[in-house]
């Protein structure tokens, strides 16, 4: 995966402006920025949903195309509502036949991949109750089987943490950091909180008001880079193996609910 | 009442009010489970309201109320699909439009106030009125319907339940969208054909809502969902022949029982198969 010179803009309104960056086969590269600074984009761009203003992108070897099928994607976490008539086998199912037009029935073969798939992130247990009545947890569970029963080489999620609690983001982030070990795939993991995936990131980029620094997590997540970042001062503190950065302008300076979001940049546009 | 009924079958209004009631029955059925999965409640009665106005004036201007209704809610389909995808914004689109289309449907039955009954058919439905002519052209748009829905059926489960994911993989989430409204258009004309403009939503909701009660697994919802629009159909209109309530009470009724059932019965369902009712 490599960037080059890659400029995303909305009308006058620059989300990321000249981004160069290489992503080598394996690498697991951890997206990370306040709101609304562009990650999300970083993703629509890889997955070809959106045409770069100015550079050039390839993905494994390629320019980004819609539907590429080696690559997975894991969407942010929004609860099915309660009575959709889904189950988690028919979520992972669709991940292997929802995009081809027609009327039709799972192969015995993709019948047996989409239980591999399930066993292999322990959903079996549910896999047949409504989707609905499933926890935060065990939904992104079932998402995950979902982008990797199509056996892909790239792994894209887009905020897979938000609004699980503590041990169902530890327990996403091994299942995600395990499959990326064990089968040496690449994953491009978009976050606000950085702390979960710091066992398993190679490297993160940081994305803010247009600007982006990358980098090993040592040496983008300083006060240094990150107050040159925010034009602002900035400070990361290391705290019990944990990062936090706190800037002058996030308010009361620390905000115990969510002590890891990283601060809004003046004039950030939401 | 058995024998009345045996005895009214060899008539040809009867066969043709059966085979149209099932034919509208089986399609209805099927949209039925994506306009409730995709609220489209609101849409539904939009399409139907302006069909009404495409018929009236079709009336005014000597064509068939048929096309003109068929027109009508295509109309607003393409308008519904141009302007509002989102659904944040469809549902204020949907009403804009709706507002609009009535307030047209106003003038044109005052123009032509004589055939008040042939408006008043399209409002509450004349299937023992349906012809065979009438049968070929319902039977023609119900195979258009039901074909362009088995060709997109993956697609649109897809980006019915799950959108974000379907567009990554490659699903036209946005085209998925304007053709099932156009779909949609077609099952609406045919199924006001029955129940009429005013009682649409039971043919186009109630049987979707009740499967989505009874089960989680969307091939048999989809079964239990047309089940339930033929019970309704095929229901109302033989006891209508054998008393002298029109169709649309006995349709709505049945559709209406079928869903208070589902939602009565359906906890117990669920401790049957053990499903988890925590939430």
């Amino acid at each position: 995966m490599c960037f080059d010179r890659a400029t995303l803009a909305y009308g006058d309104r620059v989300v990321w402006s000249e981004l160069s960056m290489t992503v080598t086969p394996g690498e697991f590269l951890a997206v990370l920025g306040p709101n609304g600074s562009g990650k999300t984009s970083l993703l629509r761009a890889l997955l070809g949903l959106v045409s770069l203003s100015s550079g050039s992108l390839e993905v494994l070897g390629e320019p980004p195309r819609r539907g590429n099928p080696a690559i997975g994607y894991i969407p942010q976490h929004a609860g099915f509502e309660r009575d959709v008539p889904l189950r988690g086998r028919d979520l992972v199912g669709l991940g292997v036949d929802g995009h081809r037009w027609g009327f039709g029935r799972l192969s015995r073969a993709d019948r047996a991949r989409v239980g591999a798939a399930l066993e292999a992130v322990a959903a079996g247990p549910f896999a047949d109750a409504p989707i609905g009545r499933l926890s935060g947890g065990e939904q992104q569970r079932l998402r995950i089987a979902q982008a990797l029963v199509g056996n892909p080489r790239l792994l894209l999620c887009d905020e897979p943490l938000a609004s699980l609690d503590m041990r169902y983001q530890q327990e996403i982030t091994e299942l995600i950091g395990g499959w990326a070990r064990e089968h040496r795939g690449t994953v491009v993991f978009v976050t606000h909180d950085v702390n979960p995936v710091l066992g398993f990131a190679d490297r993160v980029v940081f994305v803010v008001n247009g600007r982006w620094a990358a980098g090993k997590t040592d040496e983008v997540l300083t006060s240094q880079t990150m107050s040159s970042l925010y034009d602002a001062p900035v400070e990361v503190l290391r705290v019990r193996g944990r990062i936090v950065v706190v800037g002058e302008g996030s308010g009361a300076g620390f905000d115990i609910d969510e002590p890891h979001h990283f601060p809004e940049p003046a004039g950030a546009h939401q | 009442m058995i024998g009345q009924l045996v005895h009214l079958l060899p008539y040809e209004f009867v066969q043709n009010a059966l085979i149209a009631g099932v034919i509208v029955a089986f399609v209805a059925g099927l949209v039925s489970r994506f306009v409730v999965a995709r609220n489209m409640s609101f849409a539904v009665h939009a399409l139907a309201e302006v069909g009404f106005t495409g018929s009236a004036g079709f009336i005014l201007i000597g064509l068939s109320p048929v096309l003109g209704l068929l027109t009508g809610s295509l109309l607003v389909a393409v308008f519904i699909g141009a302007l509002g995808l989102r659904i944040r914004e469809r549902d204020a689109v949907v009403g804009v439009v709706m507002g609009f289309g009535l307030g047209l449907g106003v003038l044109f039955i005052t123009l032509y106030s004589r055939y008040a009954t042939e408006a008043f058919a399209i409002l509450f439905g004349a299937i023992t009125a349906v012809s065979r002519g009438d049968l070929i052209l319902l039977a023609v748009v119900a195979a258009i319907t039901l074909v362009g829905l088995g060709i997109m059926y993956r697609p649109l489960t897809f980006a019915t339940v799950d959108p974000a994911v379907a567009e990554a993989r490659g699903v036209p989430v946005r085209l998925v969208s304007i053709l099932f409204l156009l779909l949609l258009a077609a099952a609406v004309a045919e199924a006001v054909q029955v129940v009429g403009v005013l009682l649409i939503l039971t043919l186009l909701i109630t049987p979707g809502a009740t499967a989505e009660r009874l089960t989680a697994q969307p091939g048999l919802a989809t079964a239990v969902s047309i089940g339930v629009a033929l019970l309704a159909t095929v229901g109302g209109i033989l006891l209508a022949l054998v008393t002298t309530v029109p169709v649309s009470f006995y349709v709505t009724t049945i559709a209406f029982v079928c869903y208070l059932a589902a939602r009565l019965g359906a906890p117990a369902l669920e401790r049957l198969r053990g499903v988890p009712t925590a939430s």
